[in-house]
């Protein structure tokens, strides 16, 4: 992964000192909080429903062991004791005290991290495939991509006063695990047909009040313009976003109203006038870089593993832990592991200080030191030799980070809702738990198979429901808190938005309807048919008739 | 309002004209675009001549006239409206704009370096302690990301001209 | 958020250097225990509440100072709504259990 050199490592401590010194500043008076708010977002810091809640970027979602270790330290340090990863990679804390957010903001600096612009209107932490450098399927690897637009896009002069917030997702394989067509810039890598390596680049996706998939305004783009071609887009949305309304300033909706054709033709003009200049990617640059990603010194592993086969019949628990939470890797012998933060019962995606040092020193001794963190708000060891299985999964087991329900029923994504943010109409975390206490049976779970639900406790769809399989979005009716329901969305490279279903059911009715739902797919699937493939044929009839008929 | 420029706080020689006001003598004046469009008595007038332009307003339908122009004026009507930064950049970097280029409306001391480094030199400054303020500011990085118009060499050209990581 | 509009409101802001959430008291003090929060019962003492918040807010004391609905409790004010609970008594008993649960894990 990428170290940093003495030039990062200077930046990082000088941001340190100049917020330090702001917040002396905001403490002393001399700055009000409405100068204030925007430096603070910069650096990653909310004023929130209980405290002052703190985002850690996470670039790429790559963690060493050493950065995951500092982040069980601050939560304990200077939290509660558990920190929250995100639909965007990043960890966050809810009870920061301001007058120690420069201390923390320190010990981050010390491993290479920090809250930069993740907050804020400016260009957010540039997110990957979670499987980047380790998947099967991977043309290239995405992160390094994802490293240089974040270098570029650091305190950027022109970019830090956007109309609003600026997201970008890169993947590098064919299967889309990053969300590339709901993001402001998502950029896809595939090969032309000489079979180069390029980008696709894809504006103006997006979810939130008005979700929309991302339009292609450039279908190969080659490596050495990606900077100066994503300048020429962030100046042409600086330039003509709307300001004039929050609820529509983010660029899907200037795509929406120009057009796709007139998007692209202003960006390939502003393009024309800067392409070849000072953006223009040196093949040495990209190859430094590049040189940061390179895989581990990966061992000869034996062929088969006889205490793999011997506790797969032992054990039903390790076997569906295999099936699910245990993929491919490109390495023979190797496997990537995703450890579930979706426990039964437990608060989805957070993870305990004591877990988090613990996934360290697993990671240490079975994943190279490294850990990702998933847009799906799960962890992952990404280069786990399968001789180990066993053991880590024991490991696993103890720690409660075992569940085997990766890309189940039970793998919720879920936003903090009404209990930790101020922007929720409804709590999402106490639905999240019901769910995952009403489907424990993990023999059904299995049976059910690969049903994504998404839960957002606003219209603001942190939890990015318009593209669950099942979408679940709370609603303040008159006071009490509802959900409604969309069926049949999908991040991936088959993207869509839900449907909404019907009206929107009580937080009484809402596991209940979840559990019907799952029932009319099992009664209408057929064989080998996941839960979108069968809403895809039979339609949403099915699901209403026997959701609403009975009430 | 105090006019900082190259580090302090100077004499503010340029005065805002109406649109509707005649023009005077050789005073140093700034007019709005809507003016120099309007009045064709501007480009052959004796006497230093300014324009104000709305961060609305494209810059590119300017670029055979900048000329003329000693001072451009931009505006940020709210701190968090970033438009003039895109503005300032194409002036300096595109138009070869060398006059003076000045920043006013809601110019808050810890935007200084961004927009200084965007290619502004002049800045009028409601309130707070100007000069320290730009000391604070042009010292407060040594690193920077990415290549603009303001002479600072970027850290990816530091490390190829280095060769290699520091 | 409740439907009527009661008419007992009660300010409410966060610390500015720790960001805890506080209530103003009866002798302009801002308390963590939403019980020993001031209750304005008629627009005018409202908007004296809110100036005060203000003023507090100038001097850097708290930050974002704004009225909330509350009913009279008990132990003094409660909030009417259920966000403003949330936010007087921290997360909802079932996430904060389960939280508990996660935190006090113990590491083998």
């Amino acid at each position: 992964m990428y170290r940093y050199d003495e030039y990062d490592r200077t930046f990082v401590a000088e941001r340190v000192a100049q917020f330090r010194d702001q917040v002396r500043r905001r403490l002393a008076g001399e700055l009000t909080e409405d100068e204030f708010r925007a430096l603070r977002l910069m650096n990653g810091l909310y004023l929130q429903l209980h405290a002052y809640m703190l985002r850690v970027a996470i670039p790429y979602g790559t963690l060493s062991s050493r950065q995951l270790r500092m982040l069980a330290h601050i939560a304990r340090r200077y939290d509660r004791g558990f920190g929250h990863f995100t639909t965007r990679q990043n960890i966050q804390y809810n009870w920061i005290k301001l007058d120690e957010a420069p201390d923390l903001l320190a010990d981050l600096a010390a491993v290479e991290m920090h809250g930069l612009q993740t907050s804020g209107n400016c260009i957010r932490n540039v997110t990957a495939d979670h499987w980047a450098g380790v998947a099967p399927d991977e043309i290239e690897d995405p992160r390094i991509w994802c490293e240089i637009i974040r270098q570029w896009s650091t305190l950027h002069p022109e970019f830090s006063f956007l109309p609003r917030k600026f997201k970008v997702a890169v993947t590098g394989a064919p299967n889309d695990r990053a969300a590339v067509k709901v993001h402001d810039i998502g950029i896809r890598m595939h090969r032309n047909e000489a079979g180069e390596v390029g980008f696709e680049i894809i504006v103006g996706g997006g979810l939130g009040r008005t979700p929309m998939i991302g339009k292609t305004i450039r279908p190969f783009l080659p490596k050495r313009h990606l900077l100066s071609y994503l300048e020429a887009i962030l100046r042409v949305y600086n330039e003509f976003g709307r300001r004039d309304n929050l609820f529509k300033s983010r660029i899907k909706i200037l795509v929406h109203e120009i057009g796709a054709a007139e998007m692209t033709r202003r960006v390939e003009e502003e393009w024309a006038l800067i392409r070849g200049g000072a953006l223009d990617l040196p093949i040495e640059t990209i190859a430094a870089i590049a040189a940061q990603f390179t895989p581990p010194p990966y061992a000869s592993q034996p062929e088969g593993v006889a205490e793999i086969d011997a506790l797969r019949f032992g054990e039903p628990g390790f076997a569906r832990w295999l099936k699910t939470n245990v993929a491919a890797h490109r390495e023979p012998g190797y496997a990537i592991v995703t450890l579930s933060l979706k426990p039964e019962g437990g608060p989805p995606g957070d993870a305990s200080a004591a877990q988090m040092d613990a996934v360290a020193d697993l990671a240490d001794r079975h994943s190279f030191g490294e850990i990702r963190v998933t847009h799906e708000q799960n962890l992952i060891l990404p280069d786990v030799p399968r001789v180990a299985l066993p053991a880590l999964w024991r490991a696993l087991t103890a720690l409660n980070l075992a569940t085997p329900n990766a890309g189940k029923v039970t793998d919720l994504i879920c936003c903090p809702g009404l209990d930790y943010c101020s922007l929720a109409n409804a709590r999402s975390i106490p639905v999240s738990q019901r769910l995952t206490l009403r489907f424990n049976d993990l023999a059904r779970v299995h049976d059910i198979g690969d049903l994504k639900i998404k839960m957002s406790g606003c219209i603001n769809a942190c939890g990015h429901h318009h593209v669950g399989h099942i979408g679940l979005l709370g609603v303040d009716k008159g006071g009490e808190e509802f959900y409604q329901i969309t069926l049949g969305g999908s991040a991936e490279s088959d993207a869509s938005l839900g449907a909404i279903l019907g009206p929107a059911v009580s937080s009484a009715a809402v596991v209940d309807a979840v559990e019907t739902i799952v029932d009319t797919y099992l009664a209408e699937r057929r064989t080998g048919e996941r839960f979108l493939d069968t809403y895809r044929r039979v339609g949403a009839e099915p699901f209403k008739e026997r959701l609403y008929a009975a009430a | 309002m105090p006019l900082l420029k190259n580090g302090a706080v100077i004499d503010d020689k340029w005065r805002r004209l109406a649109d509707e006001d005649p023009l005077p003598g050789t005073d140093a004046v700034i007019v709005t675009l809507a003016r120099w469009r309007a009045d064709r008595a501007l480009a052959g007038r004796l006497g230093p001549l300014g324009l104000a332009l709305k961060n609305s307003e494209p810059v590119q339908a300017l670029a055979e006239e900048l000329h003329y122009f000693e001072l451009v004026v931009l505006e940020f009507p709210k701190f968090t409206d970033g438009r003039a930064y895109s503005q300032a950049r194409l002036l300096r970097e595109r138009h070869g704009f060398r006059g003076e280029l000045r920043a006013t409306g809601q110019v808050l001391l810890d935007q200084l370096l961004f927009m200084q480094r965007c290619g502004f030199d002049a800045f009028e400054i409601a309130k707070g302690q100007p000069v320290e303020a730009w000391r604070k500011a042009t010292a407060s990085f040594s690193v920077f990301y990415q290549p603009t118009g303001d002479g600072r060499e970027a850290v990816d050209s530091l490390r190829r001209v280095l060769g290699g990581r520091a | 958020m409740s439907k009527a509009q009661p008419a007992l409101q009660i300010l409410t802001a966060n610390r500015l250097a720790d960001g805890a959430v506080v209530y103003l008291t009866a002798v302009g003090t801002w308390a963590t225990e939403i019980g020993q929060s001031v209750v304005a019962r008629e627009e005018k003492a409202a908007s004296a509440l809110l100036a005060r918040g203000q003023n507090d807010a100038a001097t850097a004391v708290v930050v974002g100072p704004y009225l909330i609905a509350a009913l009279e409790g008990a132990e003094g004010p409660r909030a009417a709504s259920l966000r403003e609970q949330i936010r007087a008594a921290g997360p909802s008993q079932p996430v904060a259990d389960a939280v508990a649960t996660a935190v006090g894990l113990a590491y083998p």
